[in-house]
């Protein structure tokens, strides 16, 4: 049967990018397929017709969407290379920061992004206060894995690139050598590893992007 | 003697509850220990230094916290009697089920609780809205795992007990058959079942916590 393997996207997601490293990391074969979210296609709504988004992962014709349920799926489906530790309590500790990250880091960095004011203030400790709680589970290690990346590093993936161009945006830095020692080097160092490199957007055209998303997001909110 | 896995929980935790029953529903024993959440254990806090919550599972020594990861990791370390099925596609189907309960049900269903008036309204709408959508994950079978429960089953399991609760506070009516017939019947065929039925709290007692948790968030 064909190891057919093809992923729904849209460039500036980090959800679809955080899947690509994945499945660049384990060397698997996909067929990538920008969706333009505004007319979305017939196989898009067929494949995640609860949701609607992307990214989606298709299999052999069967379709998988929300990027952590794939990411699970294909350190299953292709053990070789694994993302996670076989230590059982490694691994519940690995879900457990890959959740943190998601549940409180990403809302702490949408807040931030698209605030302005003393709301943006308030943003801004708090995702300081998140970063640091993440930076904590580094543990002195180059990657939240050890010696090379495990789950916590692709569901936290996206955040080198996405947190740079946001600070770009905004004109003010959050992550630095003063503050945050242990991940500025993560920044580093996940930013160089070539399966992360090679599936990276361009860094002006995310800027560009992101510039106009906060302003339609302030304009929104006034 | 002290057993080897040991959980710290609140007796009115809908999050402590079903790792209860997921515990007992795959015949572990295991020692049960009631937080004060007033006043929280040093064992606590240093189970879990970043939320400082329960549920916390220790298993030989070590902590797992946040309810979700701890189902996970009894899946894992109790492979017999299992939650989740073989087939990968099946389960990453059970996660992404697992998932919606978890991020769109459990939200809408706290707005729910929550709100008043108009508000409440709204929120109930979104609640039945989502309910409509998971109820379709159901695809006429018992439970969402088929015919014997399952991860999505244990994961959504607070809504047959607790929406029921909120029903009874409120005088209002959210799941029925007339509007989700199928899972409607699920919150019955859930609440039926041995191992989780041993696991449940007292309703009453439920309602008068739901009531204080009310009463607390009033603006005085």
């Amino acid at each position: 049967m064909s190891e057919e393997v093809k992923l729904h996207s849209i460039w500036e997601s980090p959800f679809g990018f955080r899947v690509q490293i994945a499945l660049s990391f384990k060397g698997i074969e996909y067929e990538y397929i920008e969706e333009d979210l505004k007319d979305k296609s017939e196989l898009l709504l067929r494949y995640n017709p609860v949701h609607k988004k992307v990214p989606v992962l298709v299999h052999r014709g069967k379709p998988i969407p929300e990027s952590m349920v794939i990411i699970e799926y294909v350190e299953e489906t292709w053990p070789e290379k694994p993302i996670l530790s076989e230590d059982l309590h490694e691994r519940a500790m690995a879900r457990f920061w890959a959740k943190f990250s998601d549940d409180k880091c990403s809302p702490a960095i949408f807040k931030y992004f698209s605030t302005q004011g003393e709301e943006h203030d308030k943003a801004k400790a708090e995702l300081v206060e998140n970063l640091k709680t993440l930076e904590g589970a580094l543990k002195g290690n180059k990657f939240f894995g050890g010696e090379t990346i495990g789950l916590v590093d692709i569901a936290a993936g996206w955040m080198p690139m996405w947190i740079q161009r946001i600070e770009e945006v905004l004109g003010n830095k959050v992550v630095e050598e003063n503050s945050f020692p242990h991940l500025q080097g993560w920044f580093h160092d996940l930013l160089n590893l070539p399966f992360v490199n090679q599936n990276l957007p361009p860094p002006e055209k995310l800027r560009e992007h992101l510039k106009n998303f906060r302003n339609s997001l302030l304009a929104r909110s006034t | 003697m002290a057993k080897e896995v040991k959980l710290l929980g609140f007796w009115a935790s809908a999050y402590v509850v079903r790792v209860q029953i997921a515990l007992n529903f795959k015949g572990i024993e295991y020692d049960y220990v009631e937080e004060d959440l007033k006043k929280k254990s040093e064992l606590l806090l240093q189970s879990n230094p970043v939320y400082r919550q329960v549920p916390v599972l220790v298993h030989a020594g070590k902590p797992i916290p946040e309810s979700m990861v701890i189902l996970e990791y009894i899946e894992e370390a109790w492979p017999e009697k299992p939650l989740l099925p073989q087939d990968p596609y099946q389960r990453a189907m059970a996660r992404f089920w697992a998932r919606f309960a978890e991020e769109k049900c459990l939200p809408s269903g706290v707005k729910y609780f929550t709100t008043k008036g108009e508000d409440q309204l709204k929120a109930k709408e979104e609640l039945v809205e989502n309910l409509k959508i998971l109820e379709g994950a159901l695809q006429g079978k018992k439970f969402f795992a088929g015919e014997t429960a399952g991860m999505v089953d244990i994961v959504a399991g607070w809504l047959p007990f607790w929406i029921r609760r909120m029903e009874g506070l409120f005088g209002d009516k959210v799941v029925e058959e007339d509007n989700l017939p199928h899972l409607n019947a699920w919150f019955q065929d859930y609440l039926s079942l041995p191992f989780v039925r041993e696991k449940l709290p007292p309703p009453e007692k439920v309602c008068a916590d739901l009531r204080g948790l009310l009463a607390s968030l009033e603006p005085n």
